[in-house]
């Protein structure tokens, strides 16, 4: 029996060389979702069949020499908001249960025209919103290393899959931390791109100038080739920016040397010690690679929190607003259309889903507004102020992803600002529109794993990448 | 600010709930008052900062004038969406009567 | 705000209603943009087509769909905005929240503090300068049918049936400040507005199919009084409707106030039928819109030169139009004849034949009386009209005689004028012939001729009877005229 190479780029060289073939490659992967995703529930949906016609496909493609792309034969898992034409797409709610697009999400086409091979979609937090992925409307997805805890969230679908194998490489989408957060508690690499780096044609918008498309992987370089394939211009997203995909796979080996790496003396408290014990160590190992380590401070740090809910509440008001029964979703009959709006939504949409829309409703009201979403967008400001001063001095900044590995199902359900709490490290960079990424780091409490988080300015990618494939190298060994 | 000093009030919370059209009943309307009551309490942390000199930041990435040529793309297929509506006549969506709605 | 930053202009004596109550106007014009497809995706623009055909992810709000903005309807926008003397400036889109059934997104993408076009005017025919408070772009929304139900509106219906086609059309609205103060100025806002959108190409304009929709905002006082409480007015769908609905309107709330009552603040439907006005609804009851930067669209903000070439490329305006004629043919610009024109667009027409060595003024006539459909460029070259409106003013044919000659001409898509009288038997009656006939009339009748002479003008009725019998109506009833007065020697 061959053995599939468990990485995106050895796949797609076994493959496309014919050592191994896309459909054996699938088969496996399959195999593997079959015999665990029962205990796990990575998956929503899992399109076998789908992916094992596409599979034959590339062989047939590949035995008559016909051109395959960069990702022929590598099976890829989606987050479940991401729309796939013909395939049902959830966003784990019951108001969308059933829905299938008619159109394809733009990164999806170019996954597609990539070569590379859907398996199927992950389950999510409701409309991404949460930190644990205990807010599906489909139960929650469970930590593969360790099925009493959480996966983290809202991506813990797409994280979960590919810790557990399902999938060498996966899609979720980050907002305030959702793929940094659950790559950290899954002990995967997780990557958020600048803001308009990827393409959002398709993703169903929570909140519409912080979100983000990212992969999921288990090695830096395989990060770096999913971003490269996604990532370019789009004319279907006014908010694109107009350069084509940079070139970020070579930067993972590149090294740190004579780069000058941030390190940011007036962090928000409220880490775990085992943490703050792998942020150092994680700067004694860049320092060894050749980094010099600057002492920095992000003084408007602490307020991102704030500012990040009420902005993407407000947001998510508005975009959540078409979820109204007319065109398509679920609808909950009544006299009157007013009536049914209310009945439909009250139905369709879980708690947290609820309060956020609640929340960013208020926000805007009338008389509210300038205290509330106004005022945030001035924090806003003044945060990513905060990092274009400290970009002077640093190419990037190391800070831990999550302030807690990954916690015990059940733990923070019922306190929404203990849940809020898991993103403060994340949310800043998308208030600033900055990358960051999460990168395995060694473990922490209870053997699980810790995630080091390097930020880069806009655009800085590939600096973002040579920390993270330094950090990867060094092995995270304690 | 309510008078008991909570930043968000029952009466607030089942005004925004009217207008985003969710319908929750009275024990929600008291359960979600009190969480969105603990969440926005911490809010309090930006009263601190004097904002006046900042400029809003709507969008992280400053584009300018990013326009479409005035010419036809592919449309839907009209039958493939109507099949996901939840009611369709005559080719058209349908809904139930609309009153009570500003039009 | 106080009412003389609102509007400074005063009705006067021959404008205020009974009672001394001055109507004060401002209107709210909807005008659909004539672009190939939709303000922000690429379905077409185009109206009567199968329902729910022209749709995309964005027109349909489906979830996952992304604006990107139509360079030509900000063209056309921007062409609206210099026709109307505004400032074009740095502008963002707003969304405007609010849930119905015919707005896909449950939000329309439109400008709200910083439109495209702002602090413009528009200077009406009769003289008053209507101010324009701003010009920006928004998106239409889908259409509804109701069913069921005695009246085809929603009051009573069993269901609605909805169709997005025209969801995501371009909309400018123009929003003019309240100093229009009578229904004839408002009236000749809304034609003169619908001449230039033409003119210019942003809009076919027409309120009969729905291209341009007219709210107006109405209220009444006494001068020197504060501003009153205004009503807004929807559903009036024709330029004569939006005159009798602000006529009603006025009376209705000088009724109200008269008899001690106040006005509440409202939106009243019109009905054209009933002839009057009724609550559609309180503001009271009107949404939070919750306004705020739309975050799928990056800042508008046109160059000088872009700006510059919208205005190289403007036409003519109506009023320069005109003026043209004025110029031409002596014709007061406010006459009937030359607001015809301009409003077909035959001005253009009008100046070729007398390029083509036409007589200028009866040039003018006989475009307004003979192309009514034809349209801006009627199929006659203008040469051969040229030649009939020169055998006219040299006499050689009557005004009779020449609209039959004309009336050929248009049927063949041309003709040789003078052929054509040739063929007809139209000849130039010789003076001296004429003179002959007269003297032949008032000797046989010398009864009419003497009451003529002592001043009764209406019995040379008789004389001129006589002299077309006996030419067989070739006799230029001018020349008749002429001879007689010359004759009778007054």
């Amino acid at each position: 029996m061959t053995t599939v190479p468990s990485t995106a780029s050895g796949i797609a060289s076994a493959v496309s060389s014919g050592s191994v073939s896309a459909r054996s490659v699938v088969d496996a992967h399959l195999e593997r979702i079959a015999t665990r995703d029962g205990d796990i529930h990575a998956f929503n949906l899992v399109t076998a069949d789908e992916a094992r016609a596409h599979a034959d496909a590339i062989d047939a493609d590949i035995a008559a020499g016909r051109p395959v792309g960069p990702l022929a034969g590598v099976p890829i898992a989606l987050k479940d908001n991401l729309c796939t034409h013909g395939i049902d797409t959830t966003c784990s709610s019951k108001i969308l249960e059933g829905w299938k697009p008619p159109y394809d999400a733009t990164v999806v086409s170019r996954l597609r025209a990539a070569g590379a091979i859907s398996v199927g979609k992950t389950n999510l937090d409701e409309f991404a919103m949460g930190s644990s992925t205990e807010n599906s409307a489909f139960g929650p997805t469970k930590n593969p290393l360790d099925l009493s805890r959480v996966p983290g969230g809202s991506s813990g679908g797409s994280a979960a899959a590919v810790a557990a194998g399902f999938a060498p490489v996966s899609l979720g989408s980050d907002t305030g931390g959702s793929i940094r957060q659950p790559a950290a508690l899954c002990g995967v690499v997780g990557v958020k791109p600048t803001y308009g780096m990827v393409s959002r044609y398709g993703l169903v918008a929570y909140a519409s100038s912080l979100d983000q498309i990212g992969p999921f992987a288990t090695t830096v370089s395989d990060a770096a080739l999913i971003t490269e394939v996604i990532a370019g211009h789009d004319p279907m997203d006014s908010t694109s920016i107009p350069q084509p995909a940079p070139s970020l796979v070579g930067a993972v080996t590149q090294g740190v040397a004579g780069m000058r790496i941030g390190r940011v003396t007036d962090l928000p408290g409220g880490a775990e010690p085992e943490v703050m014990e792998r942020l150092n160590a994680a700067f004694d190992a860049l320092a060894a690679a050749g980094a010099t380590i600057v002492d920095i401070t992000l003084p408007s740090l602490s307020y991102a929190l704030t500012a990040y809910y009420l902005i993407a509440p407000a947001e998510a008001s508005s975009n959540l607003a078409r979820f109204d029964g007319v065109r398509y979703g679920l609808r909950v009959n009544a006299a009157d259309t007013n009536a049914m709006y209310g009945a439909t939504r009250a139905a369709g949409f879980g708690d947290e889903v609820k309060r956020r829309i609640m929340l960013g409703t208020y926000a805007l009201s009338a008389g509210y507004y300038d205290a509330y979403y106004g005022k945030a967008l001035k924090v806003r400001r003044i945060i990513a102020q905060d990092f274009d001063a400290a970009y002077k001095n640093v190419d990037a900044i190391v800070i831990p992803t999550s302030p807690l590995v990954a916690f015990k199902a059940g733990d923070k359900v019922d306190d929404p600002m203990a849940m809020y709490l898991c993103d403060i490290y994340t949310i800043p960079t998308n208030l600033a529109g900055h990358p960051a990424m999460s990168v395995p780091f060694g473990t922490g409490a209870h053997n699980l794993p810790v995630g080091m988080q390097v930020l880069a300015p806009a655009l800085g990618e590939v600096a973002m990448f040579r920390v993270g494939g330094a950090l990867e190298a060094a092995g995270g060994a304690q | 600010m309510t008078q008991s000093g909570s930043p968000i009030s029952a009466a607030d919370v089942a005004k925004v709930a009217r207008l985003a059209r969710l319908d929750i009943d009275d024990a929600q309307v008291e359960h979600f008052t009190e969480q969105l009551g603990k969440v926005m309490g911490h809010f309090g942390d930006i009263d601190a900062l004097d904002l006046s000199a900042v400029e809003p930041m709507t969008q992280p990435y400053p584009l300018v004038n990013v326009m479409r040529e005035d010419v036809e793309l592919p449309t839907l297929d009209t039958d493939e969406v109507l099949a996901a509506a939840p009611a369709a006549e005559e080719r058209r969506f349908r809904v139930p009567p609309i009153i009570g709605l500003d039009g | 705000m106080s009412d003389s930053t609102l509007s400074s202009i005063v009705a006067t004596e021959d404008q205020l209603l009974p009672g001394g109550w001055e109507m004060i106007v401002g209107l709210e014009v909807h005008v659909e943009l004539a672009t190939r497809t939709k303000l922000f995706s690429g379905s077409p623009n185009r109206f009567g087509d199968e329902p729910n055909v022209n749709i995309d992810p964005v027109t349909l709000g489906l979830p996952g769909a992304l604006p990107v903005l139509n360079k030509q309807a900000v063209e056309l926008a921007m062409r609206i905005g210099l026709a109307l003397n505004c400032r074009i400036q740095k502008c963002i889109f707003h969304r405007k929240n609010y849930f119905y059934p015919d707005q896909p997104k449950a939000y329309q993408i439109s400008q709200y503090d910083l439109p495209l076009n702002a602090d413009g005017f528009l200077a009406l025919p009769s003289g008053t300068v209507v101010g324009i408070e701003r010009a920006h772009l928004e998106e239409d929304t889908g259409k509804s049918t109701h069913v069921g139900g005695s009246t085809g509106r929603i009051h009573g219906s069993d269901y609605s049936l909805m169709d997005f086609n025209r969801a995501g059309v371009p909309l400018v609205e123009i929003v003019s400040r309240p100093d229009i103060r009578t229904s004839e100025q408002a009236k000749e806002y809304v034609a003169e507005l619908r001449a230039i959108l033409e003119a210019i190409g942003a809009s076919d304009a027409k309120m009969e199919e729905g291209s341009m929709r007219c709210d107006a905002n109405v209220s009444v006082h006494k001068i020197g009084t504060p501003f009153g409480t205004r009503c807004e007015i929807k559903n009036v769908n024709s330029i004569r409707a939006l005159g009798r609905a602000i006529d009603y309107e006025a009376r209705r709330q000088i009724d109200v106030l008269d008899s001690g009552g106040t006005i509440r603040q409202e939106t009243r439907h019109w009905d054209d039928a009933e002839g009057r006005t009724h609550t559609l609804r309180t503001k009271e009851d009107a949404d939070d819109y919750r306004y705020f930067p739309e975050p799928d669209l990056v800042t508008l903000d046109p160059s000088a030169e872009w700006i510059e070439s919208v205005r190289q490329s403007l036409p003519p305006l109506p009023a320069a139009r005109r003026a043209m004629l004025q110029e031409l043919t002596g014709y007061d610009p406010q006459s009937e004849a030359v607001i015809v024109a301009v409003e077909r667009g035959q001005h253009e027409y009008v100046k070729a034949i007398a390029e083509a060595g036409g007589d200028p003024v009866k040039a003018l006539i006989y475009v307004t009386q003979a192309f009514a459909e034809a349209g801006a460029q009627p199929a006659v070259p203008p040469a051969d009209i040229a030649a009939l409106t020169i055998l006219e003013r040299d006499n050689k044919l009557s005004a009779t005689q020449a609209k039959t000659v004309l009336a050929e001409i248009v049927a063949n898509g041309g003709g040789d004028a003078v052929a054509i009288a040739a063929a007809k038997g139209f000849e130039a009656m010789d003076t001296t012939a004429v003179e002959a006939m007269v003297d032949e009339a008032i000797a046989a009748d010398p009864d009419a001729w003497a009451k003529y002479c002592a001043g009764e003008e209406k019995a040379a009725g008789a004389i001129v009877g006589r002299v077309m019998k006996a030419s067989k109506g070739k006799a230029d009833g001018k020349i008749v005229s002429a001879i007689m007065q010359s004759r009778r020697g007054l």
